[in-house]
């Protein structure tokens, strides 16, 4: 439920303990949470449960090496899949975009949105790349060699449902933030995560 | 394992001749999509001729080419469809192809070992696009089980 999950961030510890959670790229333990933030193993607790309870983070259980003995499996805390959104008064931007989405599919105009999504990422441009992105949603997380991998999809349901089109967009709004600075947008699909990577020009970083 | 295969069909009408100035970024494209398919966990067959792929082929209209795949699973097809190279040439697939007006891709389920015919694909897509997807033939979108082995109680 949305109004439980949102609600759940108002206590700023609780806050806290979501943002380092979700900030992780791998799943976390509780000690890892306890240690990041300086507070005590029983709080930490509450506030995953709590976390866990109202759909934003979920469970997992490491993988265990070693044979009977070797103790339980930890558990493991990571950011759910689910998503959340809520609008007072009431908004659907979602129903129009499905609306759009197939009548730029049906008339062939993909290449009239990729040019509209570059001269929007062009309007989005300026100062550090990679504080755009991160205040974009993107999750920038940027290698030792300049390479910048985004690990969040701003756009992830509507690429599910149509990603040529929205992969292609996003492709687009990105060549357009990035410029002709130092940056190169690329599209490199992983597993999971943004569809593009972006790499410096100059190696020299 | 189910027992079952997916198989897939997916059509699309040139814009200009295959050997036209316009296509040629995607005829250059095909070698190392199709290999980069046949690399891919899950791929099991597609169908091509001595050429090494089907666009020679147009069995259903003149300007309308053809590409008929086997995959283990959705997910690996989904995958190498949405999540590897094959993701570039799809962003522009404007470029080589007008859109057709009802659906231009079709999956159903086959027995493990069979192969489709392109015949069977055709029937399969005008399926679709007569009742929407269904267990016959689906979409991405609308994903169905492959079919699950029935358990015959006079056998207990």
């Amino acid at each position: 439920m949305s109004l439980e999950a949102f609600g759940s961030l108002r206590e700023p510890v609780r806050r806290a303990v979501y943002e380092y959670v979700s900030g992780c790229a791998e799943p976390v333990s509780r000690n890892a949470v306890v240690e990041s933030l300086g507070i005590g193993r029983t709080l930490a607790a509450f506030h995953l449960d709590k976390l866990v309870e109202s759909g934003l983070l979920e469970t997992a259980y490491a993988p265990r090496s070693g044979g009977p003995g070797a103790g339980r499996p930890a558990k493991l805390y990571h950011r759910s899949a689910a998503e959340y959104a809520m609008a007072l008064p009431p908004r659907d931007y979602r129903l129009l975009a499905d609306v759009l989405s197939v009548a730029v599919q049906q008339a062939g105009a993909e290449p009239a949105a990729y040019a509209a999504a570059r001269e929007q990422g062009e309007k989005l441009a300026g100062g550090d790349v990679v504080e755009r992105l991160s205040a974009l949603g993107y999750e920038p997380a940027e290698a030792t060699d300049g390479t910048v991998r985004l690990r969040n999809c701003p756009f992830h349901a509507m690429a599910q449902a149509y990603p040529p089109l929205v992969c292609g967009l996003n492709l687009a709004l990105l060549e357009g933030l990035v410029g002709d600075g130092g940056h190169v947008a690329r599209l490199e699909p992983g597993p999971s995560g943004c569809c593009v990577t972006i790499t410096c020009k100059n190696k020299n970083h | 394992m189910t027992g079952y295969h997916l198989a897939q069909l997916n059509i699309a009408r040139l814009c200009a001749p295959l050997d036209s100035p316009e296509l040629a970024d995607f005829v250059a494209l095909l070698p190392e999509i199709n290999g980069a398919a046949e690399r891919s966990a899950g791929y099991v067959w597609r169908l091509q001729d001595e050429s090494g792929d089907a666009t020679a082929l147009r069995p259903f209209e003149p300007d309308v080419i053809v590409n008929l795949t086997v995959w283990e699973s959705v997910e690996s097809l989904r995958a190498f469809t949405y999540r590897s190279g094959h993701l570039e040439p799809l962003r522009r697939r404007r470029e080589w192809f007008v859109p057709f007006g009802g659906p231009s891709q079709v999956l159903w389920w086959i027995p493990a070992g069979t192969l489709p015919t392109v015949a069977e694909a055709g029937e399969r897509l005008a399926l679709l696009a007569r009742q929407g997807p269904a267990p016959e033939a689906f979409t991405f979108g609308a994903p169905h089980l492959a079919p699950a082995r029935t358990f015959d109680p006079s056998s207990a």
